[in-house]
């Protein structure tokens, strides 16, 4: 075990002064070159040795490491003349404005910066560092009007700039030169009214006389296939720093007119600053020989792909896996079932000690092909070796207790699955391995909700915590059945699906059920204990299902229907068991369950309800066809009256319209009248249609679905069998297309039904075509939406864990930011754990009731 | 209720929340003893401890989760269509988004105005949201014209709509004439004259105070486009669109108590900060039940406690909260990294690592949950 001895208390910030640039130097780069004849780094070059080394074989001039033992070291070069850093642009400006360009005093007079300065202070406090230099401007312009400066009563020039980074003043340039011996001489009292700190920086430090370059680790060059070396992006503008930087010092020294010297100056001006940021507006930016844009300093740091979101903030994982899920509903809820392939290769650290030696000998012994074995061994001294063929004998002979053996993995190993988009914290949970035949990860399809998982080719990603301390606190506060209360709204999440819920739906509705088969399902579900059965030949579908229930649990609910469910000491009295007490998201009954017996038995009693479902289906028979949909003539005819009669009121409306007899809804014209009070007639057609057909329909089922809740509804069955109905576009009918019309079939301006977007027909019978392109428009709008809203509501997503990620309940129960600022004095007010109440409740009643 | 009872109940003031107890008043039966109160007293505490949040827990990105993962799941285009008389207001994802920025400017700004029951008569209330409407000028003129030789404007005036608002040509003439300067205005009919008498002849002027005059506000008030008097319940209300709250809430017979906007930046500016945090946790609750998701109050709760901490509404954003924070790095690791490292360099800050994401920088147990308390017992 690896003891912690370093830990970081915290992390400043500030700017390197030329001092510390060249004392923290290992080496001064003097010249561009970067290899000699012979293929080694130039001493002096940017890849010189005593920065580091990016070679294997090759060690650090300046702490003698090897690759990897060396994280680099930083050098120098001196600038031939001061350059502007482009990061600090605004700042000098803002530094120059104002401030005396006599006295360099800033040009607030005497008597008042204290007033200020106390003002500034809280502006800093309460809006940030940025609204504090706002705030200086303008209180800076005020007094700027008189164009004189307090101090010494000069009169001020006017200080411009043109972008990126010359400065003007009074339409003369200013120097880099200049400007640095201008901000060389501000007092580091005046700086504090600024916001700066004058202990950590002085301002002259932003024009850079010395440019740091950075460790050649950091910059690694690459050898191609062909033997030769690819420079990194860093390096190349380096190099081009270097080279103009060398030119200037040449020209300078042989006394080359100003007008050369000047060229070069602001030459090297561009490079310094491409270096820094290669996405400056004003400048074009540095490319390659093959025209691509370089990727400097700025671009490494910034957006997803940047250090700090991509490398930093994302962590990466060894001992993970991935690959294609499938269902398993023979599977506990909290297991997984992992791959051969994937046990053998996944492995788990087992510490030999006196006690185990024998049994984790055996693993040893069958290497890592033959299952369970083991792949790697670590001796006490650290070192992992790799256990094949060769070296089993070996290893066996040395080992002993202290060794850890990375065994494979085993049944009832532990493992974290999770599948991605991660959006909650249930998308990762902890499962029990169980090793099974096949190729892909397999789960019980009750946990599909909390991961939003279905089989459509949906892959998982699986990961083996390696230390004790990961396994107990996944084991404790990430398995499954810890799971199953969301936090979100306080109810089951984990809960029945498709099947599962379609035949509980039937077992328990069935009257009569012989022993035999009874015991026969209850045996497929998982139970073992027959006593709570009653003792009779026929058993009832209630009756059965109550032998899974816990004897003393007292449950009154509501079933889909609306029927009331009533279990009494572990009988369910009444009503149906569907969507609305088994199904995910919802599930009161089980809730209450959750809370009562806790969360082994309730995954348990999921287990077997579940398998129960699947098996009365499979014992029963249940399946759908077209035939579930037909309709008799009669009523086909009674829904096609409708259709008409609604038709002839429409014509009528649009006949009123027109005449201007139609009265008007408050707030809206004619025309926006007569779409609405179309739109109200269209509506109630489905409706109407889909009552008649469903109190015409007979058991199916489909009809047994969408009753039980387990797929599909009401309006989908009666889109099947009766009229599919108005197709509206964003809350109207359809009315885009042509001019005046939706499509060339039609005439132009008719408002009729059909016209705009009224499918008649239904599914069976089959659509016409424009009400085929309808129906197309909407699916295709429909996909737009989808595609659209993804990024919409990961960006809001996003954006509220980062604003509210480090907020959490101290010890006091007040919720606090990371500062200690309160946020609330009580989550919620109350105090309360969403997923520790009923759907965000305390249940008095129930207490009351309960206590006698 | 015996006194006793309520003493007892009163008893657990400190242990349990205000609607706890509340819950248990109301459905304690009247008979009940005063043993089985206390029980049932008991019973509650154990309940109401039982599900306490735990310290460490880390609430605000449970929050997060809870109102992001539903996002998913949002439409993004809905529009209001619920009854015939509804205004439009934007809904769904959009109207979300908007809340939690914390906008300035709102899609669809829109008021309901309650009315007190002495003043809720519905010939009453309609005469109210007439008079509330914003009219501007050229709404009720039907032409004007510019005469650049006499320097003179002509002001045609609609006398019908004129009438519909109980105004005369002569009360428009005043209007006009108490809001522009160096002009005589002459009423002929339902013409009116205006000749200017300044002494520049700046062409322009003229023409810019025609423009002018069609700007000024025959009526109403500022930013209440339209107005929709409906029946909600027993009562009438009036559903406005654009939002003037400060206005109306002075006017007469106005239901101050029940009167809302949808624009969290007016609410805070008239009614403080509690109300605004009390609008957005309303407004949010309005757009997650309107997409039929189920998202626990105390969630958007925590969104809006954060937003409205400082005492002034702050978005969710880079320039809102976010920036806020007190890590250099937690800030630069959300947007604009460069911009927070220089400033944090400019001032010397120091980064304490207090929070989450730079202890996962710089690989260190994070202060949350089972990374806050620490082993007393040296491991040896």
């Amino acid at each position: 075990m690896v003891e912690v001895h370093k830990k970081i208390d915290g992390i400043v910030f500030r700017i390197f002064s030329p001092k510390q640039t060249v004392d923290s130097a290992a080496v001064k780069i003097i010249t561009p070159e970067l290899y000699d004849k012979e293929g080694y780094p130039v001493d002096g070059g940017l890849i010189d040795t005593r920065l580091g080394v990016i070679d294997p074989g090759l060690r650090c001039k300046t702490c003698g490491g090897k690759l990897k033992e060396c994280s680099g070291h930083f050098g120098y070069i001196e600038l031939a003349r001061p350059i502007v850093h482009i990061k600090f642009v605004k700042q000098i400006l803002d530094l120059l404005r104002s401030t005396c360009k006599f006295c360099n005093r800033i040009l607030i007079p005497e008597e008042h910066i204290g007033k200020y300065v106390s003002m500034l202070q809280k502006v800093g406090d309460e809006e940030g560092f940025e609204a504090r230099r706002k705030k200086i401007k303008t209180i800076v312009n005020k007094y700027k009007l008189k164009e004189k400066c307090p101090h010494c009563d000069k009169k001020q020039g006017k200080i411009k700039i043109e972008k990126p980074y010359s400065f003007y003043e009074d339409d003369v340039r200013l120097s880099p030169i200049e400007v640095r011996v201008r901000l060389e001489k501000i007092e580091d009292d005046d700086l504090e009214i600024f916001g700066f700190n004058p202990a950590m920086l002085r301002p002259e430090w932003m024009i850079l006389t010395v440019l740091t370059i950075p460790p050649v680790t950091m910059r690694p060059s690459i050898t191609l296939e062909s033997g030769e070396r690819s420079e990194d992006d860093l390096t190349h503008k380096l190099g081009d720093v270097v080279r103009i930087n060398q030119r200037l010092f040449e020209n300078i020294n042989a006394g080359a007119p100003e007008v050369i010297i000047e060229d070069l100056w602001d030459l090297l001006q561009y490079h310094v600053t491409t270096y820094f940021d290669n996405e400056i507006s004003q400048i074009p930016p540095a490319r390659h020989r093959g025209g691509q844009i370089l990727k400097t300093l700025t671009n490494r740091i910034k957006s997803k792909e940047g250090r700090i979101r991509h490398n930093l903030a994302g962590k990466r994982t060894n001992f993970s896996a991935r690959t294609v899920i499938s269902p398993d509903p023979m599977l506990s809820v909290n297991e997984v079932g992992v791959p051969m392939k994937m046990a053998t290769n996944l492995t788990v650290p087992k510490r030999v000690t006196e006690w185990n030696i024998v049994y984790l000998k055996k693993f040893v012994e069958n290497g890592p092909k033959k299952y369970p074995g083991a792949n790697y061994i670590i001796r006490p001294d650290g070192k992992r070796k790799a256990i094949t063929d060769e070296t089993k004998e070996e290893i066996l002979e040395e080992f002993d207790t202290g060794f850890v053996v990375e065994r494979h993995l085993m049944d009832g190993d532990i493992a974290l699955f999770n599948r991605q988009p991660s959006l909650h914290r249930m998308s990762m949970m902890c499962h029990k391995i169980k090793v099974l035949p096949g190729k892909t990860l397999r789960l019980n399809p009750l946990v599909c909700a909390p991961y939003n998982a279905d089989f459509d080719g949906d892959e998982m990603n699986l990961h083996i915590p390696q230390t004790e301390e990961a396994r107990a606190e996944a084991e404790i506060l990430m398995l499954v059945q810890t799971q199953i209360i969301s936090p979100r709204y306080g109810l089951s999440i984990v809960g029945c699906i498709q099947d599962a819920i379609t035949g509980n739906f039937l077992i328990t509705g069935e009257e009569s059920i012989p022993r035999e088969e009874a015991i026969d399902l209850l045996y497929l579900a998982g139970v073992d204990d027959f006593s709570k059965l009653p003792d009779k030949k026929i058993i009832s579908g209630r009756e059965l299902f109550s032998v899974l229930l816990p004897k003393d649990f007292n449950f009154t609910g509501k079933d889909k229907s609306g029927d009331a469910v009533k279990i009494v000491n572990g009988e369910l009295k009444s009503g149906l068991m569907d969507k609305a007490n088994l199904g995910q998201e919802s599930g009161l009954m089980l809730r209450n369950i959750y809370e009562q017996y806790g969360p082994e038995f309730t995954a348990d009693l999921l287990g077997k309800i579940s398998k129960l479902g699947i098996n009365t289906l499979l014992k029963k028979g249940f399946s759908v066809g077209i035939g579930d949909v037909d309709l008799m003539a009669e009523t086909k005819k009674e829904i096609e009256n409708v259709v008409v009669v609604a038709e002839e009121k429409i014509d009528a409306l649009i006949k009123e319209s027109k005449e201007g007899t139609l009265e008007l809804l408050p707030g809206l014209n004619m025309q926006e009248t007569l779409e609405l009070r179309i739109m109200e007639v269209l509506n109630n057609i489905r409706n109407e249609a889909g009552d008649i057909a469903m109190k015409e329909a007979k058991e199916s089922g489909v009809l047994t679905m969408a009753k039980s809740g387990a797929r599909g509804n009401i309006l989908n069955i009666s889109q099947m069998t009766a009229v599919v109905g108005q197709q509206s576009l964003r809350g109207k009918r359809i009315e885009k297309g042509f001019k005046g019309r939706t499509l060339s079939y039609f005439k132009r301006g008719d408002l009729s039904s059909g016209a705009r977007g009224f499918i008649k027909n239904n599914f069976k019978s089959g659509l016409l075509p424009h009400e085929f392109f309808f129906g197309a428009m909407l699916g295709r709008d429909s996909l737009m939406d989808t595609a659209l809203r993804t990024p919409k509501s990961g960006y809001l997503y996003r954006r509220l864990s980062n604003a509210m990620q480090d907020l959490k309940v101290e010890y006091d129960s007040t919720v606090r930011e990371a500062n200690k600022k309160i946020v609330q004095f009580s989550f919620g007010e109350d105090g309360l754990d969403v997923s520790k109440t009923e759907g965000g409740v305390i249940n008095v009643k129930k207490i009351i009731e309960k206590v006698k | 209720m015996k006194k006793e009872h309520d003493e007892l109940i009163n008893g657990y003031q400190d242990k349990l929340s205000p609607k706890v107890l509340d819950e248990i008043r109301d459905n304690v039966p009247a008979d009940v003893t005063k043993e089985r109160l206390t029980r049932i007293m008991e019973a509650v505490y154990a309940v109401y401890s039982q599900a306490k949040i735990c310290p460490g827990e880390c609430v605000g990105l449970v929050s997060a989760e809870s109102i992001g993962e539903p996002g998913t799941q949002m439409v993004l285009r809905t529009f209001h269509f619920a009854g015939v008389a509804e205004m439009n207001v934007t809904m769904g994802l959009p109207r979300l988004i908007e809340i939690f920025d914390g906008r300035k400017l709102i899609s669809t700004p829109t008021m309901e105005i309650y009315f007190k029951k002495q003043y809720g008569k519905p010939e009453q209330v309609r005469k109210f949201a007439v008079e509330i409407k914003e009219t501007v000028m050229h709404e009720v003129i039907s032409d004007s014209t510019l005469d650049l030789l006499e320097q003179t404007i002509k002001i045609k005036v609609n006398e019908v709509l004129i009438k519909d608002l109980d105004l005369s040509v002569a009360d428009v003439a005043k209007l006009i004439k108490s809001k522009i300067k160096h002009f005589s205005v002459n009423i002929e009919g339902n013409e009116i004259e205006l000749a200017y008498t300044g002494k520049t002849e700046e062409m322009k002027e003229i023409h810019s105070v025609k423009e002018k005059i069609k700007e000024i506000k025959v009526r109403g008030l500022k930013r209440i486009k339209q107005v929709l008097p409906v029946k909600r319940g027993e009562e009438y209300i009036i559903l406005t669109s654009g939002s003037n709250l400060k206005d109306v809430l002075v006017l007469e017979g106005v239901d101050v108590t029940r009167t809302t906007s949808n624009d969290i930046h007016e609410i805070r500016n008239t009614l403080g900060i509690e109300a605004a945090r009390r609008a957005i946790i309303d407004e949010a609750c309005k757009v997650i039940g309107a997409q039929g998701l189920n998202i626990d109050l105390r969630h958007i709760m925590l969104v809006a406690d954060t937003m409205c901490m400082s005492g002034a509404v702050k978005g969710i954003t880079r320039y809102g909260i976010v920036s806020e924070k007190a890590s250099v790095l937690a800030r630069a690791s959300f947007e604009t990294p460069l911009r927070h490292l220089i400033n944090a360099a400019l001032i010397g800050e120091k980064d304490k690592l207090s929070s989450v994401v730079e202890n996962v920088m710089v690989n260190q147990p994070v202060p949350l949950g089972t990374g806050l308390p620490g082993l007393v017992t040296k491991m040896k």
